[in-house]
């Protein structure tokens, strides 16, 4: 075989290297979800363990963020879409001047710091709730009102970019040709105009919700006293972290994984070049059906369920603890015997005198020299300084 | 307007009358107080270069662009603030707008749809229309799978759909080729007898407008240049711009010499003057000093059999366009370039070495007033 001259190499070892950087922090978190060690790590690799998603599925505290992340989630879906459509569809259809002032006006939410809307979301519906003497109880208080509408100032923005780009591709002569052929300006936004835009519409709810779900720096101060997915794992990595933190890491990848897979399975079966190798193979057809990869793999993810619920760890557990415990005996033990040698007074400091603590230090010379350490020093050596 | 399906097509034809209307886009005229009459079942066409204001025309009449002045009527009822969807007009778009998310069936059901007739029905018309474009059976197929001219009959019978009174067509031939162009307007104008709507026909091509219509309008800068049907728009132009646009024309520049009503005398710097018939239509009548360009069709000029014929004068060969059933020769007088179009029959041999005398009937001259040619 032939030597592969270095430069041939560069791209080979560029990718292995942008992957490691872009997998390689997934696969050890990965990885610490299912070592029974306290804090996550890799070594030292104590017991293969599923406890941490016990762990994770009794945290009510995380399982109560999750809940309102996903609840704020849907809601900035709900309200975000429909301003970003009627905002690409106001630009589509203005004059170009107009259209440049508009499109600085949309898109500043996104340049603005996630902080400081967070901030001013707070302020601004503290000041109305005041302004009509509402209740704290109100919603111009409540955490998941103000995350939602937090949120949606910006992710708004996000979705109009994705619809945007959709809708430059939009011929208008369509819309007036359904306005032409009797449909009402509604008809032809509903029959023409929106199935046109549904995949825009398809991944700018994806696009939103993840936004949303995953967003932080807003959020921790709409949220107030309530608190989401991400605020909790936040004080979770400020108070003490244990390896369930991984397990979610786990689970959020293999949710993504699955998806991915299904998406692609789609796009791949149908492509013309697939479909006619699969034209006259039945079997082959049904096997790389979309809906089969799906069923198959949600069998999968059954059976990890089942493995995580029963699989039982105490045993190794308790013999790394076991373990633990005789490296401890045998610590304290050879500390035991170390310490009457530390009692005996150390030959390189001999005029130390009696060991620390000893007021009668005045008797022994300090190798600082005069007692400048005692309290009576105070007094009389700083003026014969002078 | 109410949905009959006994036949493909019964509906009133109306009269459309525009009564100068102006269109103005800020400082810019688009359509320059444009007045005529269209009667119910006519093949109309408007002809003009790009930008003549043509399409913007076209928009009044399908109610996209309101007139900045003037009335636009349709049936004798001023269509003011009428929307297109309410206007019982149906426009056939340039680039024909078909739906590409829908089905064949779909895209020609749709102006039913809208209306709220119900799924049964609409697939009955569609098929019925599917026969009359006869594309039968293809109601399934996706816009997509279909051929140019195939989608240019489809985006016909969606119009169709809800018997419109007047289709209007943009260009709708523009974006085919030259065979599928020549058998379109065959198959449009059969289309437009078997259903006998008014067809308003926009186009560029003068060969598209003189085949198919029934009268014709040559716009020009937001003004229609002459009304009239193919002949005598080709035959007896009445302004220098439809002479010179509509169909290919030697012109030369002239001074009356006389004119006594029948016929013209002009010196054309050929050497002797030309004898040309005066038109009572053909525009202003020119007197004797007036300037004027003297157009001469390319196969009008005929290669002189004798020496004593009206009209004659001495050209030397340029150059040859052979285009198989025609010959297009390229002459040189004083200076001045002729084209001459022979017909490829075997006669007409023309010497490349020696000059050439070449004449014209009279009543083939067109002497007018000097204005504005079309650039080639």
């Amino acid at each position: 075989m032939k030597m592969k001259s270095p430069t041939t190499m560069i791209p080979g070892l560029y990718l292995t290297l942008f992957f490691a950087y872009l997998f390689g922090p997934l696969i050890i978190m990965v990885i610490t979800a299912f070592n029974s060690s306290t804090f996550p790590r890799v070594s030292p690799w104590e017991c293969f363990t599923t406890d941490w998603f016990g762990k994770l599925a009794s945290d009510d505290k995380l399982l109560a963020g999750l809940g309102n992340s996903l609840l704020i989630g849907v809601g900035v879906v709900c309200v975000a879409i429909p301003i970003g459509l009627a905002a690409a569809i106001t630009l589509s259809q203005v004059g170009p001047k107009l259209r440049a002032a508009l499109y600085t006006i949309f898109i500043a939410p996104i340049l603005v710091p996630g902080v400081v809307i967070g901030l001013s979301t707070l302020i601004f519906w503290d000041r109305i709730g005041t302004l009509f003497n509402a209740p704290y109880e109100s919603f111009f208080y409540d955490g998941t009102f103000l995350t939602i509408f937090g949120q949606v100032t910006f992710i708004a923005a996000y979705s109009m970019l994705v619809f945007l780009s959709r809708i430059q591709r939009f011929d208008t002569t369509l819309t007036e040709a359904a306005l032409d052929m009797g449909a009402t300006p509604t008809q032809a936004f509903v029959k023409v105009l929106l199935p046109f835009m549904a995949p825009a519409i398809g991944s700018a709810t994806v696009l939103a919700f993840l936004a949303s779900l995953e967003n932080y720096n807003t959020t921790v101060f709409t949220i107030v006293s309530s608190s989401t997915f991400t605020t909790v794992l936040s004080s979770k990595v400020r108070y003490g972290l244990d390896p369930s933190i991984s397990a979610v890491a786990v689970i959020i990848i293999a949710i993504t994984l699955i998806g991915a897979i299904i998406y692609e399975c789609r796009n791949r079966y149908n492509t013309k070049g697939w479909a006619h190798v699969i034209a006259d193979r039945p079997v082959l057809k049904i096997a790389t059906h979309p809906g089969t990869v799906a069923a198959i793999l949600g069998v999968l993810t059954l059976a990890a369920v089942v493995f995580i619920q029963n699989h039982d760890s105490s045993a190794c557990t308790a013999q790394v603890l076991e373990e633990k415990r005789a490296l401890q005996q045998q610590l304290m033990e050879q500390q035991s015997l170390n310490t009457p040698e530390k009692t005996v007074p150390a030959p390189t400091m001999p005029n130390l005198g009696p060991l620390g603590g000893d007021e009668g230090g005045t008797s022994a010379p300090s190798p600082f020299g005069n007692n400048i350490f005692s309290p009576e020093n105070l007094g009389t050596s700083a003026p014969a300084e002078n | 307007m109410a949905l009959t399906f006994s036949g493909v097509v019964s509906s009133m034809t109306k009269e459309i009358s525009l009564e100068h209307v102006w269109v103005e886009f800020g400082e810019f005229t688009a359509v320059h107080k444009a007045n005529l009459n269209i009667a119910g079942g006519e093949f109309f066409s408007f002809l003009g270069p790009s930008g003549c204001g043509k399409t913007t025309l076209l928009r009044c009449i399908s109610g996209f662009q309101e007139p900045t002045r003037g009335k636009v009527r349709i049936g004798g009822e001023d269509m003011k603030g009428v929307g297109p969807n309410k206007r019982p007009t149906a426009l056939i778009f340039q680039n024909l707008a078909l739906f590409p998310l829908r089905s064949v069936a779909d895209n020609i059901a749709f102006p039913l749809e809208v209306r709220g007739v119900d799924k049964k029905t609409r697939r009955k018309r569609a098929d019925e229309l599917l026969e009359l474009i006869a594309l039968p059976g293809q109601g399934d197929k996706k816009v997509s799978e279909l051929s140019g001219g195939q989608k240019q009959r489809v985006a016909i019978a969606r119009a169709l759909a809800v018997e419109p009174d007047i289709l209007l067509l943009d260009e709708p031939l523009s974006a085919l080729d030259l065979k599928l162009r020549q058998h379109m307007r065959t198959e449009l104008r059969a289309i437009q007898k078997q259903v006998g709507l008014t067809f308003i026909y926009i186009t560029h091509d003068q060969g598209e407008a003189l085949t198919m219509s029934d009268r014709i309008a040559v716009m020009n800068k937001g003004k229609i240049e002459q009304i009239g049907d193919g002949r005598s728009i080709y035959d007896h132009p009445t302004t220098s711009f439809v002479a010179s646009f509509v169909g290919e024309n030697n012109v030369l520049d002239g001074t009356v010499l006389s004119n006594d009503g029948k016929v013209m005398q002009i010196d054309a710097g050929m050497g002797t003057p030309f004898t040309v018939e005066s038109h009572p239509a053909g525009g202003p009548a020119l007197a004797p000093g007036d300037a004027c360009h003297l157009f001469i069709r390319p196969e009008a000029l005929r290669v002189s059999r004798d020496d004593s014929s009206v009209n004659q004068f001495e050209t030397n060969f340029v150059t040859e366009e052979f285009e198989g059933n025609m010959r297009h020769i390229m002459m040189n007088t004083n200076g001045k370039d002729l084209k001459l179009s022979l017909i490829n029959d075997g006669t007409n041999a023309i010497d490349a070495n020696s000059p050439v005398k070449l004449d014209f009937a009279p009543e083939l001259g067109i002497a007018l007033k000097p204005g504005e040619l079309a650039s080639a």
